[in-house]
């Protein structure tokens, strides 16, 4: 086939986008990565928002909370439980078996409640005396003042959902709900292209571009949205790392 | 007897006042609580019920029989891994693997480190920052697609090997388990190199910048000052660096080798974490899977907590 290997492309074309374009299952798994990002990402802030904002001051019990988070970092139960549970609790096939066992990532509950405590105490102090609650505290003093720290955690979170590959394949059988990595895997690693995408359109069937063509493609499409964050990311990350190696 | 009763009776007021302060105190903080409450469901479920589902590793688990129906067999599972040799040859894989990653994806960013340590354009340097931690953000599926693709049969690695250094045959970096660690380990340092060195920099932020020039001023060259003031600075960091990672010599990157793993570089490239998901998930051997997992984590346990007592002995800050 080949004949020569060249440096320059012999000819430009965007024909390979417009195959990978015509096939649904690219476009539908992409449409499910977005969801799965966006809902994930949603959920992710929540529980570790809240969780860390709650453990932020001295309350009953906090000690024995933060040992059993800390234990959590050194011991998991393994894969197999864990699919047990996940199994037992209905996520199987879910998109939700995506989201919700990786609600929170105890690094970051631990940075994000570092930076709830090294908030100004008086600020919460002078609400509570004026008769707010605590959750009115958090709602209204504590989160607006947390826009860039959930910024950066909300970017890490989401890389983190978009890239995730073997979570999809552990949990989800149906191949509707294919996240995206789980399809390029596919195309790229295994080489098979033209039945992954199942593409059906006889006009693009007719002149189908070169397999490396739409491989490249492929990737390129999947990494955009990582480039496009990837200078906010760069913003936030030297400094959650700095704030991450400071012992709490 | 008596004196204990009595004693027991002396006491309960107080113990009653104490607990009802802790009451009043609870109360206080309940929105606290109400906060915290969907992150501890979250551990309580996908993280402390897994552990109670350690239990099937001591039984025959059947998910028709469920937790209470399996048979009970004790340590049976335990005595077949240790006298399994699939498993030695796993473990040996895992093992291996860690080693040649300490040897040569451990020194890389501080290698890197000390490079862009040496650089005088501030600008520059960015610039070159910005490139080198882009690839942490990639998935493990594009980076081992791009290798793969250039390194299969056909790829431009081969072209290039056959067209410009007339080599008349491909050589088979995929199917060759020759090629298997040593590509692993490349990925590792292309993937994670630059990210490695934000720690290293970070070091080298805090060195004062006067003893450079003392230093210079005393006639020390480049090669001196790296020698005599930059490594010292990264010492302490980078003996923790390697402690903690001795800490984690059995977790071995399950998404990257399992994406490298193909039939012909099976038998040295599977590791404890892939061994696990082909036993357990692909072929329902729960219990057995589940103690694989087990042995595993309580090592990795052990590790850990040593490494980090080690650390704290040498007078570095632990982790934990």
């Amino acid at each position: 086939m080949r004949s020569q290997l060249l440096l320059w492309p012999r000819k430009w074309s965007i024909v390979a986008y417009e195959y990978i374009f015509s096939s649904h299952s690219f476009i539908r798994s992409l449409r499910v990565t977005v969801y799965i990002t966006v809902l994930g990402t949603l959920v992710n802030l929540f529980f570790t928002t809240t969780m860390a904002y709650g453990l932020s001051r001295k309350i009953y019990g906090q000690k024995f909370i933060m040992l059993a988070i800390l234990f959590t970092m050194l011991f998991s139960a393994g894969m197999i439980p864990t699919y047990l549970v996940v199994k037992e609790t209905g996520l199987l096939d879910s998109i939700w078996s995506l989201i919700l066992p990786a609600a929170i990532a105890p690094f970051n509950l631990i940075i994000v409640r570092q930076f709830f405590m090294s908030l100004p105490q008086e600020l919460s102090e002078s609400a509570l005396i004026d008769g707010a609650s605590d959750l009115v505290i958090f709602q209204r003093i504590v989160l607006p003042l947390s826009k860039p720290i959930l910024a950066a955690f909300g970017l890490f979170y989401a890389v983190g959902h978009w890239n995730n590959y073997f979570a999809g394949i552990l949990y989800l059988n149906d191949q509707t709900k294919w996240p995206i990595q789980v399809i390029l895997r596919q195309i790229v690693v295994q080489s098979d292209a033209m039945n992954a995408l199942g593409v059906i359109n006889p006009e693009m069937l007719a002149n189908q571009p070169p397999p490396e063509t739409v491989q490249m493609a492929a990737i390129l499409i999947s990494t955009l949205p990582i480039l496009i964050v990837y200078p906010f990311l760069q913003k936030h990350f030297a400094k959650g790392v700095m704030i991450g190696s400071i012992k709490g | 007897m008596s004196t204990l009763v009595k004693q027991r009776q002396s006491d309960s007021p107080v113990v009653v006042s104490t607990r009802q302060r802790i009451l009043r105190k609870i109360w206080r903080d309940r929105f606290m609580y109400l906060l915290i409450l969907p992150g501890a469901l979250f551990f309580l479920i996908y993280r402390y019920v897994p552990m109670l589902g350690i239990v099937i590793a001591f039984q025959d688990f059947s998910p028709f029989l469920g937790f209470s129906g399996s048979e009970w067999v004790g340590l049976q599972h335990f005595r077949d891994i240790f006298s399994s040799a699939e498993i030695g040859r796993v473990l040996w894989n895992t093992i291996s693997l860690s080693m040649l990653q300490i040897l040569f994806a451990f020194p890389a960013p501080i290698i890197l480190a000390l490079l862009l340590n040496e650089m005088r354009s501030e600008l520059f340097k960015r610039f070159i920052q910005s490139i080198v931690y882009l690839p942490h953000f990639l998935s493990w599926v594009v980076v081992v697609g791009i290798f793969t693709i250039f390194l299969r049969g056909d790829g431009i690695i081969n072209d290039i090997l056959k067209q410009v250094f007339g080599m008349n045959q491909s050589i088979g970096f995929l199917t060759n388990p020759d090629f298997f660690r040593p590509l692993i380990v490349l990925q590792v340092i292309w993937k994670e190199i630059g990210w490695g060195t934000i720690i290293f920099l970070a070091a080298l932020a805090g060195v004062n910048p006067e003893i450079y020039e003392a230093a210079s001023v005393d006639g020390a060259n480049r090669w001196r000052r790296m020698w005599h003031i930059t490594l010292p600075a990264l010492r302490a960091t980078i003996v923790i660096m390697l402690i903690l990672r001795l800490g984690s010599v059995l977790d071995s990157g399950f998404e990257q080798i399992f994406l490298m793993l193909n039939s012909f570089n099976r038998d040295i490239g599977d590791v404890l974490d892939t061994y696990v998901y082909t036993k357990g998930v692909r072929q329902s051997d729960y219990s057995f899977a589940t103690a694989v997992g087990l042995f595993k984590g309580v090592v990795g346990l052990v590790l850990v907590l040593g490494s980090n007592y080690i650390a704290k002995r040498m007078g570095e800050e632990g982790v934990y």
